[in-house]
């Protein structure tokens, strides 16, 4: 196990206003230690539009501008062109933007600033539904999964979008998945995507929302280890599109992850079953393109990494 | 000397000689060749600016509220669906006080698709807090544009120019074309009250509770105050250097006319044409030109109305079940005179018809015949054959 030891950043000020448990939360913190001060942040509606306070307050000491649902890139690129016009190259720019605001109505934003590839990191802060507005269902709510616009037995039939893949079919210079519960990757991931300024940058951060998924607020970050140790969420990079590094993934069984969580509680043993076909499915075509694995521990060194070429 | 160009170039024109730091664009006839003129400014370096190709018009106004949140003058135009897209983002951009300026070309709404002019598109947005300004020919266009940067840096709300699909935006004329100097005059470099600072760290637009909302909505009017009160300083100021001005409104002999003619956009200089031909008639109709329309100049055109014994309303737009929309205005700022003027409301030339110098003859004439409009507005012209009565 990793002796952690990471110091608790300046940015973010305690006592905020998410629910207790929040991933987002915890995303949020982690990333802006990565970032640091020289940093502005957009966010569109989400929790964070939530959590960051209200006026006259902020839970965070960096500039924050608040813009539309559909909006989050391409304000973001319009804040990175104002600051280039005016000679500051220097500063992140970083778009924050829930599920919703990434999956569903910020898409088309996100992919236009994709494919102009503007010199933006956007981070999608995913907890699988529309929590701010009290769990509905979005485009990246999985398979199986009850929400209050998919109660009962109308629970969701159809699989989550897969983001990642979209992103990297725009073959943008780096593409990320990160987890809560992985903090060293974590940062590593968000110092490498700071390191890499003059294109799109995508990260896309698993953050529970025990609220919002029927489990004890303390189980937040177990349920997020769970989800990579059992490849619901396995954690990987693409760079250009192209290059892909496996960095953490599991070989538990989907039922330890879903049993811990109220929302897929009603699903009989076939359709458990269903989600483990899916998961391995999915999980044997991402290791199936060419790729090498490069564990959390060598992401600061990654030229003296051990890469270990798979079949 | 005057250079022969198109009204959307005259407008691209304004946009350069107001310094502008960062452009976003999305194609949508008939407005495209402002931001196609703009690209090719940013492209040869004839402007030092951002153009910032999006893929939506909902996308180039967020676009340029992320760019004016840094403190960097920015602007965009749109037409009729696109502004419709926008519709979100015109509230989020007057109520972030961002000094924006956006070119507007009037143009219908579908369906049935339509390209050709129809005011319907920006007076639906007269909700939004942006100020309307509406041009009736290409060097209206240009001198608004850089009028419009000077006002909305003042007053701290966007404000959008507006010109008629084709008869503006697609029609050569001459234009005098001022010169850098005389612009950098007129127009010093933006000094933002607002603009993200990493050294100064703030939120920027954030949830307001109900103990702040009221007051932030507030302060938007007395931004919309303030632009009326300072209007003709900064037409004198806009004067001293280019030797033109427009006014909130125009009157033209409507001191002594019985019968005035409201109008706005290209049919204005239609208006004009047929106030002549009347004149050689001996027939005396009065034009009031609406330039402003948000803020709306309310004293500024009771005044011009107040002599009047009938004032005609010609309007290229309709909001169903109510009538022309700047006959409604009109209307109600009328209400509080003593004697005022029976106000005749026309409905003519949506989706691009023809408002030629006979319909104007015509409405002059109908108003005069009439003691009272027949009904709550008229529609001019309509086919007769598609035109069943239910």
């Amino acid at each position: 196990m990793l002796n952690l030891n990471i110091p608790d950043n300046s940015l973010t000020e305690p006592g905020n206003m998410s629910c207790p448990g929040c991933g987002a939360s915890i995303a949020m913190n982690l990333a802006l230690n990565a970032l640091g001060r020289d940093t502005i942040i957009v966010i569109p509606a989400c929790c964070w539009a939530i959590i960051a306070g209200p006026y006259p307050i902020s839970s965070l000491k960096v500039p924050v501008l608040h813009t539309a649902f559909a909006s989050a890139a391409v304000t973001a690129s319009g804040v990175r062109a104002g600051l280039n016009i005016k000679g500051d190259t220097k500063t992140t720019v970083m778009a924050w933007a829930g599920d919703g605001g990434t999956f569903d109505i910020g898409l088309q934003s996100l992919s236009g600033a994709a494919e102009r590839n503007d010199d933006i990191i956007f981070v999608c802060y995913d907890n699988e539904a529309y929590m701010n507005t009290g769990v509905q269902r979005s485009s990246s709510t999985p398979y199986g999964t009850r929400t209050t616009t998919t109660p009962g037995q109308a629970w969701k039939k159809t699989r989550k979008k897969n983001i990642m893949e979209i992103m990297a079919a725009h073959r943008i210079p780096y593409a990320a998945t990160a987890n809560i519960a992985y903090p060293r990757d974590f940062i590593e991931k968000f110092k490498k995507a700071k390191s890499m300024p003059g294109g799109t940058r995508f990260l896309h951060v698993f953050a529970p929302c025990t609220t919002g998924w029927g489990a004890p607020s303390e189980y937040g970050v177990k349920i997020a280890r769970l989800a990579t140790q059992t490849n619901v969420f396995p954690l990987y990079e693409i760079e250009n599109g192209d290059t892909l590094v496996l960095n953490e993934s599991g070989s538990k069984p989907v039922e330890e992850y879903l049993g811990l969580q109220g929302r897929f509680k009603h699903l009989q043993t076939h359709e458990i079953k269903e989600i483990q076909k899916q998961v391995d499915n999915d999980f044997n075509r991402l290791k199936s393109r060419p790729h090498t694995v490069c564990t959390p521990l060598d992401q600061a060194s990654r030229d003296s990494h051990i890469s270990m070429e798979l079949s | 000397m005057k250079t022969v160009i198109e009204g959307s170039h005259a407008m691209s024109e304004g946009v350069k000689l107001s310094r502008v730091q960062v452009v976003s664009g999305y194609p949508i006839t008939p407005q495209t060749h402002i931001i196609e003129e703009i690209a090719a400014f940013c492209s040869d370096g004839r402007m030092e600016a951002t153009f910032i190709p999006v893929e939506s018009e909902h996308s180039a106004m967020a676009a340029i509220i992320g760019a004016a949140s840094t403190g960097v003058r920015a602007f965009t135009a749109t037409s009729s669906h696109g502004l419709a897209l926008m519709h979100e983002l015109l509230h989020w951009a007057s109520a972030a006080r961002l000094p924006l300026v956006m070119g507007e070309v009037n143009r219908a709404l579908g369906p049935g698709w339509n390209i050709w002019t129809d005011q319907t598109d920006s007076l639906a947005q007269r909700d939004t807090g942006w100020l309307q300004l509406y041009c009736e020919d290409g060097q209206e266009a240009l001198d608004t544009t850089i009028f419009a940067y000077r006002l909305a840096e003042l007053v701290n709300l966007p404000v959008m120019v507006i010109m008629d699909a084709f008869f503006i935006s697609h029609t050569f004329e001459p234009v005098s074309i001022p010169s850098q100097e005389t612009v950098d005059r007129f127009l010093p470099p933006l000094e933002p009250r607002i603009a993200l600072d990493t050294d100064n760290p703030f939120a920027l637009f954030q949830m307001v509770p109900p103990a702040f909302y009221m007051e932030m909505r507030e302060s938007i009017q007395r931004g919309m105050d303030q632009a009326l009160a300072i209007y003709d300083q900064v037409e004198d100021e806009f004067e001293a250097e280019f030797g033109r001005r427009y006014g909130l409104i125009e009157t033209i002999g409507c001191e002594d006319a019985d019968i005035i003619l409201v109008t706005s956009g290209s049919a204005t200089s239609t208006a004009r044409q047929a106030r002549m031909e009347l004149e050689a008639r001996g027939e005396q109709m009065g034009i009031l030109k609406m330039k402003t329309f948000r803020p709306f100049p309310v004293q500024t055109v009771q005044r011009a109305l107040s002599g009047a014994k009938k004032v005609a309303v010609l309007d290229r737009n309709f909001s169903f079940g109510a009538g022309g929309i700047f006959a409604q205005e009109i209307k109600s700022v009328l209400q509080p005179l003593k004697n005022a003027p029976v106000v005749f409301n026309y409905i003519a030339g949506l989706g691009g018809r023809d408002i030629t110098t006979e319909t104007i003859i015509s409405l002059y004439e109908q108003t005069k015949e009439r003691q009272a409009p027949e009904s709550a507005w008229d529609w001019v012209g309509l086919n007769p054959y598609d035109h069943q009565p239910s």
